[in-house]
């Protein structure tokens, strides 16, 4: 039955990687496939790529964190074939403890990875290795209180009032632009030296 | 069997001998052929937003200029950001639903049936039939008075300015509806997990028929006022020109997608809510140009309102909810008298409604593209994980590859097509 939901696919999973699929089950009604990290880019470029797999459209990709401390956090792909008219979703486990969480970009494999993988970066701190702009993209760049959606950030945030307004108030309303904006245009040595270097540490938010 | 229209027919001026609309591109799309040599080679920064009416809210966009061409652009957002998702994980289920209005705020009742419907997967609860007709027609609406807003803004932005008056006046009539529906004309909160908050109230249908009946004639008003336009046309026809494996690629959905000629409509495809019982036609564009995303948009308005009209027709009477009281609050009346309902209304409000540990995915076809929302429980009455999918968020991320090597004023056009609303964007 859990073959039938998207036409065998978990079979020919376990077959192609053998021990690198760790899990599946069905949730709701969704097939869920557990993968082993290292194994995922290839695993997720093979779904894509194998003829009658045909899984060319990520739908969604983003992370869970539980509330249980000991459960691993999730990276989560939402796959679909638009063809077969099947979805299909995929989990990375990833220890919630690690030092630097970490797992390789499918930006080379879907060009809509882009700012979902920001975004997750953004809000859980998961790194995606070669992702080619690994930004913040929903906060602001230099944003210090951490990576909201972490269960470890409260829901007011890691600053007090205080602080936050205190922060707020400091903020350099000169440094509308990045440092990246401003090379580009060639406009950087063109400003107060004072100003250039304020803005290479970054004032807006910087922390003592 | 439901029918799917493949191809739309362009009524452009000018045919070719195959019958082919003649395409005419007035803007540039490519770099010049002429070699100007260092003219116009220093670079210059332009700040588009993020309070710019042309940013159809507060995006805010730094565009790199050579001359009139555009290098590069760097979109910023999280102007708007509020955090939902991580609001949603300290709410209960029903609680959640008034946060989806403020996201997508231009169809906030398509954002409560799909809340609903992705709460009610997880907990394997079946609505009742009059619930679902109602729903379609809370998605239907919605999706007219989203495309009106796109219809209005982006003949602004392009300058037409008469179109935008008549489509939101259009636009006022289902507000209207929807304020004696649901007491609010934006933050509606229609739907509870089970049902929904209010039915019609009498003598509604009358309202949504008459405007059945005289909102199509309207819509032709704007296909001639736009469809066969010069200017229209010029600004629009091979700008911002998306190809099927390219939109795909970029995980464009909605209009987006269906305008690059990749046929996939949630309703079609995966369907919910008994979409599949209408009869209705998607339209596909074929170029994937500007041009195409508009008149994919305003067949899609003519089309939700042949749905309107069959789901007014199979409206019977029956309940809205289902009939279970854990899931459903007990009428106020019973709550006050009744002992076993005022604990049933005592344990919802205090504890919610517990779902079972797992987790659920569903998308729905919103007017802006699929719009999904995933949840992750651990079996208490409050989500682990609440993710939007958001489409908005996701069209626009192909922004900046479509706009290198464009003319200025077409990034204006190519940011309009997309039809973002930053509600959803930023969330």
């Amino acid at each position: 039955m859990i073959a039938d939901a998207v036409g065998g696919t978990v079979e020919a999973l376990r077959s192609a990687f053998g021990d690198a699929i760790l899990q599946d089950t069905v949730s709701c009604g969704d097939t869920v496939v557990f993968v082993d990290p290292g194994k995922a880019h290839a695993i997720l470029q093979w779904l894509r790529d194998t003829p009658g797999q045909d899984f060319n459209y990520l739908t969604d990709l983003t992370a869970v964190e539980y509330r249980d401390p000991e459960r691993p956090l999730e990276v989560v792909y939402q796959l679909r074939s638009l063809e077969r008219r099947v979805d299909l979703r995929l989990k990375i486990q990833l220890v919630a403890t690690a030092d630097r969480l970490s797992v390789a970009t499918v930006t080379d494999l879907w060009q809509g990875a882009d700012w979902l993988e920001r975004e997750v970066f953004d809000m859980f701190g998961i790194h995606f290795e070669g992702h080619p702009d690994l930004r913040r993209i929903l906060m602001w760049e230099t944003y210090a209180e951490g990576h909201p959606l972490r269960k470890s950030f409260p829901l007011r945030g890691q600053f007090s009032r205080a602080e936050q307004v205190r922060q707020a108030l400091a903020a350099n309303p000169e440094a509308h632009y990045s440092m990246e904006e401003l090379s580009l245009a060639e406009a950087l040595h063109e400003l107060p030296v004072d100003m250039q270097e304020r803005l290479a540490k970054g004032e807006r938010g910087e922390v003592e | 069997m439901t029918t799917r229209t493949v191809e739309l027919s362009l009524a452009t001026p000018g045919l070719d001998p195959d019958g082919r609309p003649t395409r005419i591109p007035l803007g540039l799309g490519h770099e010049p052929d002429v070699d100007l040599g260092d003219f116009g080679a220093e670079h210059m920064i332009v700040n588009i937003g993020p309070q710019h009416p042309a940013t159809h809210g507060v995006l805010r966009l730094v565009v790199e200029l050579e001359g009139e061409i555009v290098k590069r652009v760097i979109p910023h957002i999280g102007y708007l950001h509020s955090g939902f998702e991580k609001l949603g994980e300290y709410r209960h289920y029903n609680q959640i639903i008034p946060l989806t209005d403020r996201t997508d705020y231009l169809s906030p009742m398509a954002n409560n049936v799909a809340l609903a419907l992705a709460a009610e997967k997880l907990m394997g609860i079946e609505v009742t039939p009059r619930c679902r007709v109602l729903r379609v027609i809370a998605c239907e609406m919605s999706r007219i008075i989203s495309h009106l807003v796109w219809l209005g803004t982006t003949g602004i932005d392009l300058g037409a300015f008469t179109p935008f008056l008549w489509s939101f006046q259009e636009r006022e009539e289902i507000y209207n509806l929807q304020e004696a529906w649901t007491g609010a004309r934006l933050t509606t909160s229609l739907t509870r997990v089970g049902g929904m908050m209010a039915d019609i109230p009498e003598g509604w249908e009358e309202g949504l028929r008459s405007f059945c009946r005289t909102f199509p004639k309207t819509l032709r008003e704007v296909d001639t006022m736009f469809t066969r336009n010069a200017i229209w046309i010029g600004r629009t026809q091979d700008v911002g020109v998306i190809p099927a494996d390219e939109a795909i690629n970029w995980s464009l959905s909605g209009p987006m997608l269906r305008a690059s000629g990749v046929p996939y409509d949630v309703r079609k495809d995966r369907p919910y809510l008994d979409y599949e019982s209408y009869d209705f036609d998607v339209p596909i564009g074929e170029h994937g140009d500007i041009y195409d995303r508009y008149r994919v948009r305003l067949e899609e308005m003519f089309q939700s309102t042949r749905i309107l009209e069959q789901a007014l027709d199979r409206l019977e009477p029956g309940p809205i909810n289902v009939e279970d009281p854990r899931v459903i609050l007990p009428p106020k009346h019973r709550a006050m008298s009744d002992m076993e309902a005022m604990i049933y209304h005592f344990k919802q409000v205090m504890e919610g409604v517990p779902a079972p540990e797992g987790d659920a995915y569903l998308g729905v076809e919103n007017p802006k593209g699929e719009l999904g929302y995933y949840f992750v429980s651990d079996g208490t009455a409050k989500p682990v994980r609440w993710r939007i999918r958001p489409p908005a968020f996701i069209n626009l991320s192909i922004l900046p590859s479509l706009c290198e090597g464009v003319l200025l004023s077409d990034v204006i056009a190519i940011n309009a097509s997309v039809d973002i609303v930053m509600g959803e964007v930023d969330r």
